[in-house]
């Protein structure tokens, strides 16, 4: 399959089914204490101080960002031609990556409600800065992003595999 | 007014704290910042000259014999040191300035210090010595500009100064003749992983020191407390402020680490975390004095900061919640007056304290009866930790003060499970926090452990309740019952006990925790601070506001002249002991200033 070729007609299920698959490894890393970054929350907090809305907004903007996402990684498959679970988790390892070291950083910078190093003392309640890594997070969180990613990445690729196995 | 001793180092109370709510300097009466840890209040020191005259320090004194005055500048938490020499008067004005970087380019972390002639002329001496990373660094020292000077390790320090510094050894050394009207300013900014801000001089400078000024006055405005205890509660109120981490809301017990119990004694513990225990009485400080935004703050980071573990607690944490705080041991430093060993780090995250269930789910409902809502997702993880007191309460545990080895039944870890259970079910009452088919269960375990403290945690030869359950030693930590709301502070078992427990572990109208070596840890350890101050409103909320006043401003004289209090006092020297400034000596300073305001405004009973 190729833009070429057509897109497959499960490539919106398999996006979708790859962010539940992410979101619930990040969710379950938060329950089982591994780590306290839920990437809902944060989105949500753009857009309201209100704890209950932040996660419920957050999960739907998260899920349906990470369900168009997928169509960026599908992209990336097709522009080399490679559809398999492995180069699916190396994109979804290097996407990891760039999350923990360039767009957790740069978010106190852009987050509403968000301290950063620099901000001065305040009594605003504000959100915690994820510092290095998101390591302020706890010290499992780098590696549970991670893993979340590489299964993203390796059910985006893997996919084709797939249905190709089941002779869809 | 002091005089400069070249032969003794300073003690603990010499020391005044300045910060920006991110970390703090500790800065002696001569005028040496020989405390700092950056960036934050846990990060690695680069000056800790506190520890060992090797550890580093950042000095501006006199060169000439001199003696020293200094105080908070009104409402802040800027210091002013007066020089006072033979042949004239400077002040030292030292700072952490609190501006914003993020709409700006004002370094991540800064201290100003201002030096001004007053009268006459002054010598004076500045010696520039960082040794990061508790000394086991090697920074390198380079010139960037004239007034410029960089100090470089995994980690960057930027010196700007006017004044003419010269390299000496790992040091940079300077003098100035101060004449009366003359202003020098330095700059020392830090950055970490970043493009370095060279933080600017003169008016510049001066307009940092007054927007921080500001800063701090309007903060100050906030406090309601109008008794004629106002200075001393507001500057504790300073420094618990201080002692807030504000980017996540925790609270560190103290700057310090290893500052002994016991001068040459070996109880030295690293404090630059975040205690549970002391939750209900930190919560009570920020409500009582009317600060609801840091009341706010800060139970957002006990309910949030301690999600890795939920709805087990741990008993300390790191200002972002990590329990990775194992202890290590700095072998290369001496100690604060040869009291070795240094730690960082602390062991006791590994401990089990029963009484921590019972001051998180007491700060919260004291939060929520302020007239602050919690989130539901709150009042869920609240109920939580009920579940966890109704299936462990019955275990033994280290207790309030952390005691190490043998797990015991401690009374006063019964009493704070039976405070969770009953503020959780005042907060289902309420309507704040649904416990479903857990209320009965709640009710019912609530009553057993009510039970089991009468029936086995109050000793009736004794007339008190009992350190530990069956036991006959006593525990200074009784007295936080009423505060609690397990007795009433008229109720005659509350009486006798506060009565047993002056007998037996008062001294000089100071208490101790527990009876000298009970711990079985070697060497002594002083009068506990906050326990102190609770006999205060003991008396005070059983109407004896005569006494309890006495008794408040006999303590007070305990402290610093700039109203600073350590962990314990020595009873006999009224020597401060232990980590300084210390959050929970202040908490209790401004409960028992609470307590003495109620009880005049015909509250006490």
């Amino acid at each position: 399959m190729t833009p070429v070729h057509g897109a497959s007609p499960y490539l919106a299920l398999w996006g979708l089914i790859a962010t539940l698959a992410m979101t619930s490894i990040l969710e379950a890393s938060r329950g089982l204490g591994l780590s306290r970054l839920s990437l809902p929350f944060l989105i949500g907090t753009f857009f309201t101080s209100r704890r209950r809305w932040a996660i419920i907004l957050g999960f739907v903007l998260y899920t349906i960002g990470g369900w168009i996402f997928a169509f960026t990684y599908f992209v990336l498959f097709a522009s080399v031609g490679v559809y398999t679970w492995w180069f699916g988790a190396l994109a979804g390892l290097v996407h990891g990556f760039i999350l923990l070291t360039c767009a957790l950083p740069l978010l106190p910078f852009v987050h509403p409600r968000m301290a950063s190093e620099y901000h001065s003392a305040s009594a605003i309640r504000q959100l915690e800065p994820p510092g290095f890594l998101a390591l302020n997070y706890g010290y499992h969180t780098p590696l549970s992003t991670l893993i979340a990613l590489i299964v993203y990445g390796a059910a985006l690729g893997g996919f084709e595999q797939v249905e190709r196995a089941a002779g869809l | 007014m002091s005089h400069r001793n070249h032969h003794q180092r300073p003690g603990i109370k010499d020391y005044a704290i300045i910060g920006d709510c991110r970390t703090a300097a500790l800065i002696s009466r001569e005028g040496s910042i020989d405390w700092l840890c950056l960036p934050d209040f846990s990060s690695s020191s680069v000056f800790a000259r506190l520890l060992d005259p090797r550890g580093g320090h950042f000095s501006i004194a006199p060169s000439a014999e001199f003696a020293t005055r200094r105080r908070y500048l009104s409402r802040s938490a800027v210091l002013e040191t007066v020089f006072e020499t033979e042949t004239g008067r400077a002040r030292l004005i030292d700072l952490c300035p609190i501006v914003d970087g993020v709409g700006s380019l004002e370094p991540m972390r800064e201290i100003l210090r201002i030096i001004e002639g007053i009268e006459g002329y002054v010598d004076l001496e500045i010696e520039f010595t960082p040794r990061p990373d508790y000394g086991h660094a090697k920074p390198e020292l380079r010139r960037v500009t004239d007034d410029v000077w960089r100090c470089g390790w995994n980690e960057l320090l930027l010196l700007n100064s006017r004044l003419r510094l010269a390299e000496c050894g790992a040091s940079l050394r300077g003098a100035v003749r101060l004449t009366a009207g003359m202003r020098e300013h330095v700059s020392l900014a830090y950055v970490d992983r970043d493009i370095g801000t060279i933080a600017p001089l003169g008016t510049e400078a001066d307009a940092r020191c007054e927007r921080t000024l500001a800063w701090w006055r309007d903060w100050s405005r906030a406090c309601r407390y109008d008794g004629p205890e106002r200075d001393i509660v507001l500057r504790s109120a300073i420094t618990l402020k201080l002692l807030t981490f504000c980017l996540s809301g925790a609270v560190v017990a103290a700057p310090t680490t290893s500052i002994p119990e016991a001068i040459g004694g070996s109880r030295n513990w690293d404090y630059r975390y975040c205690w549970l225990r002391d939750a209900g009485l930190t919560m009570s400080a920020f409500l009582g004095l009317g600060f609801h935004q840091e009341a706010s703050m800060y139970l957002g980071w006990l309910l949030h900061a301690t999600r890795l573990g939920r709805p087990k607690l741990s008993i300390l944490y790191d200002v972002y919640g990590r329990t990775n705080l194992r202890e290590r041991k700095l072998d290369w430093f001496a100690g604060h007056c040869n009291s070795s060993p240094v730690r960082i780090g602390n062991d006791a995250v590994g401990q089990f304290q029963l009484d921590v269930y019972g001051q998180v789910i007491a700060a919260a409902q004291s939060y929520a009866a302020s007239g602050h809502e919690l989130e539901p997702a709150e009042a869920r993880m609240l109920a939580g930790f009920g579940k966890v007191v109704c299936a462990r309460w019955r275990e033994p545990d280290n207790g309030i003060w952390e005691i190490p080895g043998r797990r015991r039944p401690y009374t006063f870890s019964k009493v704070m499970c039976w405070v969770a259970l009953d503020k959780l079910l005042w907060l289902h009452e309420k309507g704040i926090v649904r416990l479903g088919s857990n209320e009965k269960r709640f009710r019912r375990t609530c009553e057993d452990i009510a039970e089991c403290i009468e029936s086995q945690g109050f000793d009736a030869d004794l007339e008190s309740y009992t350190g530990t359950l069956g036991a006959k030693n006593v525990d200074a930590a009784s007295l936080l019952m009423p505060f609690f709301g397990y007795r009433e502070y008229s109720d005659p078992r509350a009486v006798s006990t506060y009565n047993r427990v002056q007998a037996e572990l008062g001294s000089h109208e100071l208490l101790y925790r527990y009876a000298p070596g009970y711990d079985g840890l070697p060497g002594k350890q002083g009068a506990f601070g906050m326990c102190s101050f609770f006999a205060v409103g003991h008396l005070a909320m059983r109407g004896l506001v005569g006494e309890a006043q006495c008794l408040f401003e006999h303590l007070c004289s305990f402290g610093s002249d700039l109203g600073l209090f350590a962990e314990e006092i020595e009873p006999e020297s009224a020597r401060a002991l232990g980590n300084y400034p210390q959050a929970f000596t202040h908490a209790g300073l401004i409960y028992s200033a609470l307590s003495i305001q109620r009880a005049r405004a015909g509250g006490g009973r």
